[in-house]
């Protein structure tokens, strides 16, 4: 039963994490072509970071690292005469008020809080390479609309908002439809995470099985749940391959780009 | 001084060779940096041999899809959509899995049940799945004017693939496919952290990077370091890829925009 509740919890994810990283990528991109030079600087570092370094890398350390620094702002706040030092050779050692999740707190507030930290952490990562997909796609906005906008006296503020913003979706549409396959691709590292997601189930539940421990002793079966997932994920991803290409059809119509072109002389011809 | 032993005792400590105990408590920065640089060569040894496997592969492959016979067309279709539509994770753990109960009726898979060689072949037709897709969208842009010149200088079948198609299908496919090399290299870090055994500790560089996380509970020396190699092996892979990039371009007018045009990009 688990088994099928954990597809749940891939899907959760996903629907949780798409919107979060979108806002990431935004707050990204716009950091990356911001006047002010720092905030440049940071959202290009953000987005360079990303691309150089493997992103299963980001997921082991963010989830650490997260859990350490909430930790360790909760033990600053919460017990401040606490004396002795945070790390202690191997150790990290808080007060206990500052634990995150509270020690005494029930099993499901801990299963919640692995699995926030596991979104923020898709979102930091996927949120760098939806940066670099909306950074290109507001360069992609055609030059001569911006001027216009700069002519009717709108300001840079205005032009970002009421111009570019607009239009840079058809541009971006490509690179976004792309970063969700990757994303659901992605789902399966939540294992690695400590989430009991569909790629524990399968290993615990494939696992052989003998009479003793089971009602349903089985020899090895894992090879068989992971074909199983693979269909699943074929089937997903084959999905969102047909719904991408329909939105893009739909986006397309009416825009001066060679898809939209296409479409016109199309309609013309039939 | 001290970290010269330290290099000799853990330098080729993933290939099995030097010191048999992985450091056990107090760990110093350069038993950190010479652990992670050691695993370093699993993931160099992972992403060339796939990446030139997977390039002759993936031209095959790229070629099968653009056929108009569906017998050779939807094999190629199949083997793309097989790889690229379902996670590389899951590939590595069924792939494990399959080739662990292959080696128990025919022992001649016995090495594909351990990494250096299972890994690899689901590495390898990983990328050329990739690289295939890649190569077959430039082949499908390779332009119409090139083909007809093609015909005008008499060249036909085999010649005309080898001197006008293929090159130029490249060219297109050059920036697309540096893309997809720098990703294959990050692909290798997942290999131990499926179900393929590091036998005796010879991982690779994640693989220790984690090690050290999990003894000293600090992921803030080990990751940043793997950070920095990481940076690292992509600088010299755009490097190379870029030099290569120039040479196949280095008849065309430089000054007017070096690349024909970027595809859009493919990211895995």
């Amino acid at each position: 039963m688990s088994f099928y509740a954990a597809f749940g919890t891939v899907l959760l994810l996903l629907a949780i994490t798409a919107p979060i990283s979108l806002a990431f990528g935004f707050g990204g991109a716009m950091a990356a072509r911001s006047a002010i030079a720092p905030l440049r600087w940071f959202g290009k570092l953000y987005i360079a970071l990303v691309r150089g370094v493997p992103d299963i890398a980001f997921f082991l350390f963010f989830v650490i690292a997260l859990d350490q620094g909430i930790e360790y702002l909760r033990h600053k706040i919460k017990c401040p005469d606490w004396d002795a030092p945070v790390r202690q050779g191997s150790d990290f050692l808080v007060c206990q008020a500052a634990k995150m999740p509270l020690g005494n707190s029930p099993q499901w507030v801990h299963e919640y809080y692995g699995f926030a930290l596991a979104v923020v952490t898709f979102a930091i990562v996927f949120g760098a390479f939806a940066a670099s997909v909306l950074y290109g796609a507001m360069k992609a906005v055609p030059r001569g609309q911006i001027e216009t906008a700069e002519a009717y006296g709108m300001t840079s503020r205005q032009t970002f908002w009421r111009i570019t913003v607009p239009q840079m979706w058809v541009y971006a549409l490509p690179g976004l439809g792309n970063l969700w396959m990757v994303l659901i691709k992605a789902t399966p590292l939540l294992f690695l995470l400590g989430v009991e997601d569909i790629v524990y189930w399968a290993t615990e539940l494939g696992a052989s099985k003998t009479a003793r421990f089971s009602d349903y002793p089985h020899p090895d079966w894992k090879m068989y749940y992971f074909l199983g997932l693979l269909v699943f994920y074929l089937a997903f991803t084959r999905l969102s391959e047909i719904v991408l290409a329909n939105i893009t059809r739909r986006l397309s119509t009416g825009q001066a780009t060679a898809g939209g072109e296409a479409l016109r002389k199309a309609k013309a011809a039939g | 001084m001290e970290c010269w032993d330290t290099l000799a005792q853990y330098g080729l400590r993933s290939m099995g060779i030097g010191e048999r105990l992985l450091p056990r408590s107090d760990f110093t920065l350069c038993q950190q940096v010479v652990l992670i640089g050691s695993g370093m060569i699993w993931n160099i040894y992972f992403g060339v041999l796939a990446l030139v496997a997977g390039f002759a592969l993936a031209t095959l492959v790229a070629v099968g899809k653009a056929q108009a016979n569906p017998l050779i067309r939807k094999p190629s279709e199949w083997f793309i959509f097989l790889f690229r539509g379902s996670p590389l994770f899951i590939q590595f753990f069924f792939g494990y899995f399959l080739f662990l109960s292959l080696k128990q009726t025919f022992p001649i898979f016995d090495p594909l049940a351990s990494a250096w060689a299972g890994a690899l072949v689901v590495l390898f037709l990983n990328t050329s799945a990739y690289t295939g897709e890649i190569f077959y969208g430039a082949l499908m842009s390779v332009p119409k004017g090139d083909q007809e010149a093609a015909s005008a200088y008499g060249l036909t079948g085999w010649r005309r693939f080898r001197r006008i198609t293929w090159p130029t299908m490249l060219r297109l496919a050059w920036p697309a496919y540096t893309n997809e090399a720098i990703f294959l290299f990050h692909a290798t870090v997942l290999v131990f952290f499926t179900g393929f055994p590091a036998i005796q500790q010879r991982g690779d560089a994640l693989y220790y990077a984690s090690y050290f996380a999990d003894k000293t509970f600090n992921p803030f020396v080990p990751y940043p370091i793997l950070a920095a190699y990481f940076i690292l092996l992509t600088l010299v892979v755009i490097g190379i890829m870029g030099a290569v990039n120039r040479r196949l371009n280095r008849h065309l007018p430089q000054a007017a925009g070096r690349r024909p045009r970027l595809l859009p990009q493919i990211i895995r």
